[in-house]
């Protein structure tokens, strides 16, 4: 069994720790760095807050975020850029331009993968597929089937990517839509239960994809304080194995770090969400190292 | 001989290329604020450019004025922004309807998940109309049963939520148990139907409102709720944000 330890650092930014006394700062040429960089309910805010608003008076803005991006890019080129759904709906360019501005920008900033949240069918799914061709990357989803909607095809339910040598699953989820969104939006996409659609997902990007890393793309919530038995990451990283890492939105959750919990057989499972409209951007580095050094050394989190 | 030493070359050769297999060491997570100390991207800025333009020349238009900043979670189950929203659809719904059908809107109910943003002090713009209500919803009037409107008003003590209301004034113990509701001031009548008006995404379950199904009768008013918010912004100089305890809960 994998011995796995975590740390849980409480300074805003994360010291070095060391475990067992063996210094983890020297990484030798066997060892691996992949980035995940990652945004959720972004909702339309293309521009940076004004400077009269109440609350976040010049922050946020695609631009800024393109630099933060690059930045992180020179840094480790191994980096997968990725948002877990709302993209649309919040300012008036939704209202002007139906998302186009929204996926042109996405696009230019190299987005790898997106999930759909709820708000992606405000125009409807015919408004949603209609802005498909401003889209140069995909889109997963796994509990959505769009087999009688015009998305049928465009919608993928993971999508595996290799990075310095390192092989990346990402699977995509969405929130159920009745009583949610107008039924004349979503037409005839079905909704599946999200922990039985995660469960054969993670098997299938472990076992027959052969995936060093499995990372859930969701759109289904982080938790529901006053409804705490609805489907929400946490529930979801508590329900299943094999997954790394869920990215989730919808709750609109400032999560000021990402949160640490056990999955069905005891492993660590990461979930973060980085709020809304673009203010933050998230960033996770997972780090690889022969099984050999990790089985003698142990792993760690440091958040 | 030559021979085996050319194959003790490939093995030797295999053995040094094979790959180590790897495992997760180290994990490090963090979030990173966009921030105004962070350069802006001259490429994204141009390109942005003319689509901000021809935004910014219909949004920037002054129509009314704040006194202080409004938000969804200044009360407890009301709120300044809430109860500015209800009571304006409420009063442009009203001519509409009463000119069409010669009946009046008895209350109105919209939904919390509704309020999309809080308005800041000072002055208020088209922009801040499409930030607030940035969906495309229409206003509908709703005419209900009284045992309908009784089952809205047990989803309302249920939610615990702030959702919106005009004209109907509720009142809940400190466990959320019905105390008393109250339609302009008078007490529900069994005998009669109210006309309730509210928007289509709520009457088609939106936020599972389900007594909005299968009503009585169905007015749909062509009127988007962004629009009610523009036209009355125009008339009013000063935007009323108050809390008048149209929703409470009682501390005892």
């Amino acid at each position: 069994m994998k011995r796995r330890t975590f740390i849980q650092n409480s300074l805003a930014t994360s010291a070095f720790v060391t475990l067992g006394g063996l210094s983890l700062q020297s990484f030798g040429a066997s060892k691996k760095k992949i980035t995940i960089l990652h945004t959720n309910d972004v909702h339309s805010h293309i521009d940076p807050y004004p400077a009269t608003d109440r609350r976040n008076a010049n922050q946020g803005g695609v631009s800024r975020r393109a630099t933060l991006i690059s930045k992180f890019r020179n840094e480790n080129p191994h980096t997968l850029l990725l948002d877990a759904g709302d993209i649309f709906q919040g300012t008036p360019y939704f209202n002007y331009y139906g998302g186009e501005l929204e996926f042109k920008l996405m696009s230019m900033l190299d987005y790898d993968l997106a999930t759909i949240g709820n708000h992606d069918f405000d125009n409807g799914i015919d408004g949603l597929f209609k802005q498909l061709p401003h889209a140069k990357f995909e889109f997963v989803s796994a509990n959505y089937d769009f087999k009688n909607t015009v998305m049928d095809t465009h919608v993928k339910p993971y999508k595996t990517f290799v990075k310095n040598g390192i092989k990346i699953g990402v699977f995509g989820l969405g929130i159920k839509l009745e009583g949610l969104v107008d039924k004349r939006m979503y037409k005839e996409t079905k909704y599946h239960d999200p922990i039985e659609t995660a469960q054969d997902m993670s098997r299938i990007l472990r076992e027959d994809e052969h995936c060093d890393l499995v990372i859930c793309l969701s759109h289904i919530g982080y938790f529901y304080k006053k409804n705490p038995s609805k489907v929400s990451d946490l529930i979801l990283a508590r329900k299943t194995k094999g997954i790394d890492l869920i990215i989730g939105g919808h709750t609109h959750t400032f999560l000021k770090k990402p949160t640490i919990e056990k999955n069905s057989v005891g492993e660590n499972v990461l979930v973060n969400q980085v709020g809304a409209y673009g203010l933050y951007l998230g960033k996770i580095d997972f780090y690889f190292d022969s099984a050999k050094n990790v089985s003698a050394n142990g792993s760690s989190i440091i958040v | 001989m030559k021979k085996y030493h050319l194959l003790l070359f490939f093995i030797l050769l295999q053995i040094a290329c094979k790959k180590e297999p790897l495992a997760l060491s180290q994990i490090k997570g963090k979030r990173i604020a966009v921030s105004n100390k962070i350069k802006s991207n001259k490429v994204i800025d141009s390109f942005i450019k003319p689509f901000k333009e021809k935004i910014d020349k219909s949004m920037g238009k002054i129509l009314s004025y704040a006194s202080k900043n409004m938000h969804k979670k200044d009360g407890e189950l009301e709120s300044t922004v809430g109860n500015l929203m209800a009571d304006i659809v409420h009063q442009q719904a009203q001519p509409i309807f009463h000119k069409r059908t010669g009946k009046s809107i008895d209350f109105t109910l919209l939904n919390y998940g509704g309020i999309r943003s809080g308005i800041s002090k000072g002055p208020v713009t088209t922009r801040t109309a499409f930030e607030l209500m940035p969906f495309e919803n229409s206003i509908v009037v709703v005419e209900l049963t009284a045992k309908k409107v009784n089952q809205l008003i047990t989803y309302l003590a249920k939610g615990k939520k702030a959702h919106p209301i005009s004209h109907l004034t509720i009142e809940l113990d400190k466990d959320y148990n019905l105390k008393k509701a109250r339609i302009n001031g008078k007490k529900i009548n069994k005998n009669r139907t109210y006309f309730v008006a509210t928007n289509d995404y709520l009457q088609h379950g939106g936020d599972r409102m389900n007594f909005f199904s299968n009503p009585v009768s169905l007015h749909v008013l062509d009127y988007k709720i962004r629009n009610a918010l523009l036209d009355s912004f125009q008339k009013i100089d000063t935007l009323p944000a108050i809390l008048d305890n149209r929703f409470i809960r009682s501390k005892n």
